[in-house]
């Protein structure tokens, strides 16, 4: 049995496949104008990589931003619920999801179940999202994949003292000016980011083990960074922290067929 | 007896000359990198205006983001106590006034001698600041001070931005931009998401009549409708550049702290 799952989100269209126990494919590609597009493209690349045709998927479940706009789904579910089923499947003892995307961050609180029991969001300003870096690595003029190795190489962080993205970009286009090393100014950026996220996950209180998602997972400064914040060690799963909604969406679908027979 | 009263903000510097009760000449500059070299240009602009020698000035006092830094002041007072008596000056029956500078957004509440009553702030955000406008402006390619006069279309739904963030609304406007909407229509929708921060902030006070605005964004007509309208109020006009009220209360405490009469 083979199932699928989609998630639109704002920057990203990501898509995983299944079937039993295995991910036969997983695809993260950078949105198109139109969501029908993402999501297409998206699937085509993983039915290829997979090596199955569209045929083959018994079930869709779209999930993200754009979920209701994926044409193949079969049906559709939030991203919270998603990102639990997804953090769990490969280590069942994940109590909490902090997910940081393009254009939101939450944190997620879970049963052994995988069900959520709750959960916190902030979409409503920019600054605590993945937009926050995405500013400030434009203004650095350096790619946002290259802050993590940068950031390594930091002997004293900056500490950055305005929260809002406008005011942050100011401030830093300052220290570039005052000649502050750019690894001082992104690894103090992400303090200043992992700061933010973490309060707003203290906010529901800390589970002891706690999955890191989203595109911003992959930045291993900001990891180091959100462990500092937290106090704690993240629970690290070695799957692609980005897939994990499209994951989550593709159990969705699994259990979906499972119930229906 | 002549005085002078200076204020260095994060976006303008503004400097003016007060002679008993005449303003003798202002001047406002964008601020430079380093707030000592803002005050020193716009002081020295401001002196040429009202035709006078530094010597002549017999107190000066500063205010303002970089009043700390301002090298030639007797004192630094907050720009909040400068506001307050620089509208009052002007307009002696205002008791609430809104303040809308380049980076922050004040809400200041005065008695009938300009004390202080209550007052908030925000500067940790950008929406409704001087910033916000800024940063739209730019975007739709106009003049910030052209933003305020253009008027979206009569006969249809207004245009509205769905996002308080400076970062979000950018997005929305780019999308308003490129499905072909027209920049009055949008410039109206900006002007009224201003307001809207402004008036929350506002209620947190308490309005009291009259209202006055002063800051540059006080010269924004379209703000200053739309805040109108939410608030239920008339914003009575300042006879004056709503700009300078910072450093006129300045140059008023300076007056006062030389003369040793009553603040």
């Amino acid at each position: 049995m083979i199932v699928a799952g989609c998630d639109l989100g704002s920057l990203t269209a990501k898509a995983v496949i299944l079937d039993e126990n295995n991910i036969l494919a997983s695809q993260i590609i950078q949105d198109a104008p139109e969501p029908e597009t993402s999501a297409r493209q998206v699937m085509d690349l993983a039915l290829k990589q997979a090596g199955v045709l569209v045929d083959s998927i018994a079930y869709c479940v779209g999930t993200g931003y754009g979920r209701n706009q994926i044409p193949f789904a079969d049906a559709v579910e939030s991203e919270i619920s998603c990102h639990g089923k997804g953090a769990q499947w490969k280590d069942a003892s994940i109590r909490m999801v902090i997910d940081i995307g393009g254009q939101d961050a939450k944190a997620i609180r879970l049963d052994a179940h995988g069900n959520v029991i709750r959960y916190i969001y902030n979409d409503k300003c920019a600054s605590g999202t993945g937009r926050f870096l995405e500013v400030m690595a434009d203004a650095l003029g350096i790619g946002i994949e290259e802050m993590g190795r940068v950031s390594q190489t930091s002997k004293s962080p900056v500490t950055i003292s305005n929260q809002c993205v406008i005011f942050a970009e100011t401030e830093i286009i300052s220290l570039v000016n005052e000649g502050t090393s750019p690894p001082d100014i992104i690894s103090g950026l992400h303090r200043a980011l992992a700061h933010r996220v973490a309060a707003l996950a203290k906010s529901i209180e800390l589970e002891e083990h706690i999955a890191f998602t989203g595109g911003v997972a992959k930045n291993p400064g900001m990891v180091a960074a959100l462990e500092a914040a937290l106090g704690r060690n993240l629970t690290k799963t070695g799957l692609d922290p980005q897939i994990n909604g499209a994951l989550g969406a593709a159990l969705v679908a699994r259990k979906a067929l499972q119930d229906r027979s | 007896m002549i005085v002078a009263g200076c204020d260095v903000g994060s976006l303008t510097s503004k400097a003016l000359i007060l002679n008993n009760k005449n303003v003798l000449g202002y001047c406002v500059i964008r601020s430079k990198t380093r707030p000592e070299e803002s005050a020193r240009e716009v002081f020295e602009l401001a002196l040429k205006k009202a035709a006078v020698h530094e010597e002549q000035v017999m107190c000066c006092v500063g205010t303002g983001y970089g009043r700390n830094k301002i090298p030639f002041i007797q004192e630094a007072v907050s720009e909040i106590t400068c506001h307050g008596k620089g509208a009052l000056w002007v307009m002696p029956r205002v008791r609430t006034v809104i303040d809308i500078g380049g980076q922050d957004c004040k809400a200041i509440r005065i008695d009938k001698e300009g004390t202080i009553q209550k007052f908030t702030t925000n500067d940790k955000c950008a929406a409704g600041t001087g910033r916000f406008l800024e940063v739209m402006a730019k975007l739709l390619g106009v003049a910030i001070d052209e933003l305020g006069g253009l008027k979206g279309g009569q006969n249809q739904e207004p245009l509205t931005l769905s996002s308080a963030c400076t970062v979000w609304a950018q997005a929305e406007v780019i999308h308003h931009l490129n499905i072909g909407k027209s920049k009055g229509d949008i410039a109206e929708a900006i002007n009224r998401a201003m307001a809207g921060r402004v008036a929350i902030l506002v209620g947190n006070v308490g309005l009291e009549k009259d209202v006055c605005m002063t800051g540059g964004v006080a010269k924004n007509t379209g703000v200053v409708r739309h805040l109108e309208k939410m608030l239920g109020v008339k914003i009575k006009r300042l006879k004056f550049d709503p700009q300078i009220m910072g450093a006129l209360g300045a140059a008023i405490i300076a007056k006062q702290m030389y003369t040793g009469e009553n603040p």
